[in-house]
């Protein structure tokens, strides 16, 4: 047994976090800020943050990360980094040549009160930004939220650096996608290209983190929300933002700055939240929903009442980010499924509201459990009392898998050990369609496994 | 590139390279890249100095090189990360270290994290309560016999006092040592910091806690050994049939009851020298053993390493059994050598990696009859590229001084000198053991080969498109940049999941992965047969 010293009771910890189901802020600024053109994100922090996150974004994507940071030393750390803040800004822009520098703290900078602002304000004075490039910036203390609140912060940072405020409102949505995949994105970008609205999307990180083989290292891919597009956000008629906590907070700074007003929709993963998501393009952008939409959506509820049997009552447990969970804990409830243990290490209030809404008549014993302590050793330690037939969430889940024998679906962040999330999406009817194959896939393979003899089924 | 006999002097790329840089980060950068004038004599080269903000640096932490390399590799004990959560999280079961308990109950803590997860108000109040109650908490749960804490950056700065903590802990506990690491993700200038400040803690509270020694003739400990892909088990396989006994590795399929007993053993081997070699010297002067340079990466390197051991023990039945061995393991070996040989021979390679893999691994590229054109370390310091006798000329800068230097005696009781001065002279003088000492790596690398320390992602780029090897070794974060230039990247951190590459069936494994990856026919599906600005499609269009 991997896991050997889990043990089955459960006992209440108020300071041990053990096999997090979270990560640091720092890591989403740097996935988040990957998804503008021609941008590199720069770590101000010590080295060893910068080489984690950019090891765990490289082995989740099978892609070139590149990122810089401030190499803080003990002296820097007692006099502040703004020396090594400003010297980096000159050596990226000199050797690097991005359009943007987009900067994000980390516990170090944060803790001895570095102030970026000033410290880029500083930079630009003193030449160091050349003319027509810019250094954007957020806070990323990684003693709050988790992974999910620095990606929301970078999206906050892109919005207070780009979008301008406009008297003339020009005839586009912005969509501002919450923490998803590559894959996902694109497939956001396709459903609204289908609906026929004019849109910006940010950020975007297909093209970037997806890029092709080419016989060339492109230091910035093609892929990612350009500057001017970036600037546009502003005069926007609507935003939709997908995904509370990923995304909430950088439709509320262009509110603020631009008078851009929100709707805060789920990110469109099963029928449902894709349905809210696809009526809501409806709404704002003045159009009707086309056929071949209705058409796709068809043949996911097709899968469905095709295969209803080997969906029914099945037991899962799942684990990540809050905004991934809520729509998925949803879809597994339409197939009539029972997701059981749900477990977040992101904090907030909502999420435990949200998933007691969605799963009260249908699972009503199900345990929910975000922020502090709520890991993946307490999630094993539920699965111990009382197994489940199927783990869904991040790589990490293996060891669960391995030692409790369950069939085992991979989503969400880190995957390290498959491929296949930056390629094909979860979002939108044919990420629901995705799904339901992997899920299917996964009960069938374990039936096959398991059936005497005398009762193998060649048909299914 | 070149025939394989002389290779080009780099000088005028070099200059190329620098002036893209601003003037200062040229000048800088200049003395960290120098070319080999003649063969056993390594140029000066600056190393293990800060790296410049913003130029894309290979290295990470000190964080890292003390946790995630050193003590990451030993099951038994509960290692705990003070600090915000993420630096737990990424040293998580990231770096390979494989380890395989006794029995199916016995300790292993490697699969878990365990973690403070400071919040903001333990930043402002301080995160000392938290931290004694998360140990509490481990000890509590799983009764191990020991638990380390490791510093994260905001610790130091809000000055925590994990040290009094683990002190009061561990007396509490009364059977678990409980001991900490001011290991700061900012301490030093690399991981090379981390890797020290582990030496040190390791050896005062733990080396010699144990004095039963194990039964055996020839005992010895491996230092610097972290058992990637099962590089330590390969290892064992060959020392225990040569009728060695190790009595530890630091810290490959390591135990800390291991590490406790380890001055019972009468030889210490360095594998990677930069990581280590603090323990061996501190071991040699509070218990008196010697220390010998070994690799085991190549074969002919291993049997080279063994016959040190048969010397050193001057045993004429070890050394005829060690013989035996080595010829009972190479005709394998020679057998797949001589078959992969004729399609890896005269093809180049470029190592950017640790502390001393970019050094042995030129050991395997050799036997392949492939050449190392470039190569250099991300952590290390003059002495691993200049050899050990250049220690006494390196200045201390004040990132280096502030990690702390153990003073170390000789133990009132236990120290034994397991030789004496003259034997120990005899031996360098009849077996030409060299005791103490490391040659570099610049030492042992060709007349105009290109050495680079802390190599930047700018610096790759270029000296890929100068080169254009068939092979370049790094890290992770290297990886696919380089490959989407059309260039393998052999990762030497995790071997690409793959290895064992120590020893002899390692080189087997190592040969084989080599030829894959310099014979695969893969990148030539690149360029679609409609892109006719591509020389190659163009000929043959234009032939038919």
């Amino acid at each position: 047994m991997l896991l050997r010293h889990t043990l089955k009771e459960e006992v209440k910890r108020e300071a041990l976090t053990i096999n997090p189901a979270k990560t640091c802020q720092p890591v989403g600024a740097m996935y988040a800020a990957l998804g503008i053109h021609s941008c590199l994100p720069h770590s101000h922090g010590s080295q060893g943050c910068c080489a984690y996150h950019r090891s765990a974004l490289t082995r989740h994507y099978k892609e070139p990360v590149m990122a810089a940071t401030s190499s803080f030393t003990e002296g820097s750390s007692v006099f502040g980094g703004q020396s090594n803040l400003i010297q980096a800004i000159n050596n990226i822009f000199t050797v690097y040549e991005p359009e943007v520098i987009a900067v994000h703290t980390t516990c170090l900078s944060e803790t001895i009160g570095d102030d970026v602002d000033q410290i880029v304000a500083k930079a630009k004075d003193d030449g160091k930004i050349p003319e027509g490039k810019f250094v954007i910036h957020a806070s990323t203390p990684s003693y709050q939220g988790s992974h999910v609140t620095g990606y929301a912060n970078m999206l906050k940072g892109i919005v207070k650096g780009f979008a301008q405020p406009s008297d003339v409102p020009r005839d586009q949505l912005n969509v501002i996608t919450g923490w998803v995949e590559p894959s996902d994105m694109r497939e956001i970008k396709r459903l609204c290209h289908m609906m026929g609205v004019k849109f910006v999307m940010f950020p975007d990180t297909s093209d970037v983190l997806d890029a092709p083989q080419t016989g060339k290292h492109q230091m910035y891919p093609d892929g990612g929300t350009t500057i001017p597009e970036l600037q546009s956000t502003g005069a926007s008629s609507h935003s939709l933002a997908l995904g509370e906590w990923s995304s909430l907070e950088a439709a509320k700074e262009l509110d603020r700055k631009c008078k851009v007003a929100y709707d805060v929709l789920e990110i469109p993963i099963g029928i449902k939240a894709t349905d809210r998501f696809v009526s809501s393009l409806s709404k704002h952008g003045n159009v009707d929903v086309p056929k071949m939409i209705t058409t796709e959506r068809g043949r996911v509820v097709d899968i469905i009442t095709d295969m209803q049997q080997y969906l029914w009552g099945k037991k899962v447990a799942l684990w990540g980010d809050p905004d991934i969970l809520v729509p998925l804990v949803e879809f597994l409830v339409d197939l009539e499924m029972k997701p059981t243990y749900i477990v977040s290490g992101t904090p907030g209030k909502k999420f435990k509201q949200k998933m007691e809404a969605i799963l009260k008549d249908a699972v009503p014993d199900a345990k929910v459990a975000n922020g502090p302590q709520a890991d993946m050793y307490l999630m094993h330690q539920w699965i111990k009392n009382e197994p489940v037939d199927l783990l869904i969430g991040n790589t990490y889940g293996k060891y669960i898998a391995r030692d409790e024998d369950i069939p085992f679906m991979r989503l969400g962040f880190p995957i390290l050990d498959r491929i296949g999330h930056s390629y094909f999406p979860t979002v939108g009817y044919s990420g629901a369609m995705r799904l339901l194959e992997k899920m299917l896939g996964l009960f069938m393979d374990r039936q096959d496994r398991d059936a005497p003899e005398e009762s193998f089924e060649l048909v299914m | 590139m070149t025939d394989k006999k002389t290779l080009p002097n780099p000088e005028e790329f070099k200059k190329e390279i620098l002036e893209k840089y601003p003037t200062k980060v040229a000048r800088k950068r200049s003395k960290a890249m120098v070319t080999v004038g003649s063969e056993g004599d390594a140029p000066v080269i600056q190393a293990n100095v800060r790296t410049v903000p913003g130029i894309i640096t290979q290295r990470g932490c000190s964080y890292a090189g003390c946790k995630g390399v050193v003590l990451g590799p030993t099951r038994d004990i509960i290692n705990i990360t003070h600090g915000p959560i993420g630096c737990g999280f990424y040293s998580w079961l990231t770096r390979r270290n494989q380890t395989k308990p006794e029995t199916e109950e016995a300790e292993n803590f490697m699969a878990y994290c365990f973690s403070t997860d400071m919040q903001e108000e333990n930043i402002v109040f301080g995160g000392e309560k938290k931290l004694r109650q998360a140990i509490q908490e481990a000890y509590d749960m799983f009764h191990p016999k020991a638990i380390s804490v490791f510093a994260t950056c905001p610790v130091g700065l809000i000055g925590d006092d994990i040290h009094a903590i683990s002190r009061e802990m561990k007396e509490k506990f009364g059977d678990c040592n409980v001991f900490a690491f001011s290991c700061e993700g900012y301490k030093g200038v690399s991981q090379s910091a981390g890797h020290h400040i582990a030496n040190n803690q390791i050896f005062k509270h733990v080396v010699g806690n144990d004095d039963t020694s194990l039964e055996g003739e020839f005992k010895i400990n491996m230092l610097g050994e972290y058992n990637i892909g099962g590089d330590a088990f390969e290892i064992e396989r060959i020392l225990d049939k040569c009728g060695i006994t190790l009595v530890s590795t630091f810290s490959g399929n390591s135990s800390i009851d291991h590490f406790a007993r380890s001055h019972t053993a009468d030889l210490n081997l360095v594998m990677c020298h930069r990581s280590i070699n603090y323990m061996a010297d501190m071991m040699e002067t509070k218990f008196g053993i010697p220390w010998l340079k070994v690799n085991f990466i190549g074969a002919e390197a291993t049997a080279k390493s063994l016959r040190k051991i048969g010397d050193y023990f001057e045993d004429k039945k070890l050394s005829k059994k060690i013989e035996e061995v080595i010829a009972e393991e190479m005709p394998e070996v020679e057998k797949e050598i001589s078959a992969i040989r004729p399609n890896t021979e005269g093809k180049l390679a470029m190592l950017f990696v640790g502390g001393s893999r970019a050094h042995h691994y030129q050991e395997l590229f050799s036997e392949l009859g492939m050449e190392t054109v470039s190569a250099g370390y991300e952590f290390g310091h003059r002495d691993d590229y200049e050899g050990r006798e250049v220690l006494p000329s390196i200045k201390l800068d004040a990132d280096t001084r502030n990690i702390e230097e153990l003073k170390v005696e000789k133990d009132p009781e236990r120290y034994n000198p397991r030789k004496t001065e003259k034997q120990l002279a005899k031996l360098e003088k009849e077996k030409g053991l060299e005791f103490s000492t490391y040659h570099g790596m610049s030492q042992e690398m060709k007349k105009n080969a290109m050495v680079i320390d802390d190599i930047t992602q700018w610096e790759t780029e270029k000296w890929i498109e100068y080169y254009k090897p068939d092979v370049f070794c790094a890290g992770i974060k290297e990886k696919y940049a380089v490959q989407k230039m059309g260039v393998p990247l052999k990762q030497l951190h995790s071997y690409d999941y793959g290895g064992p590459y120590a020893g002899f069936k390692g080189a087997i494994n190592f040969y084989k992965d080599i030829e894959r990856i310099t014979n695969t026919k893969v990148w030539s599906l690149i360029t679609p047969p409609w892109d006719y600005t591509n020389g190659l499609t163009a000929d043959l269009v234009s032939n038919g």
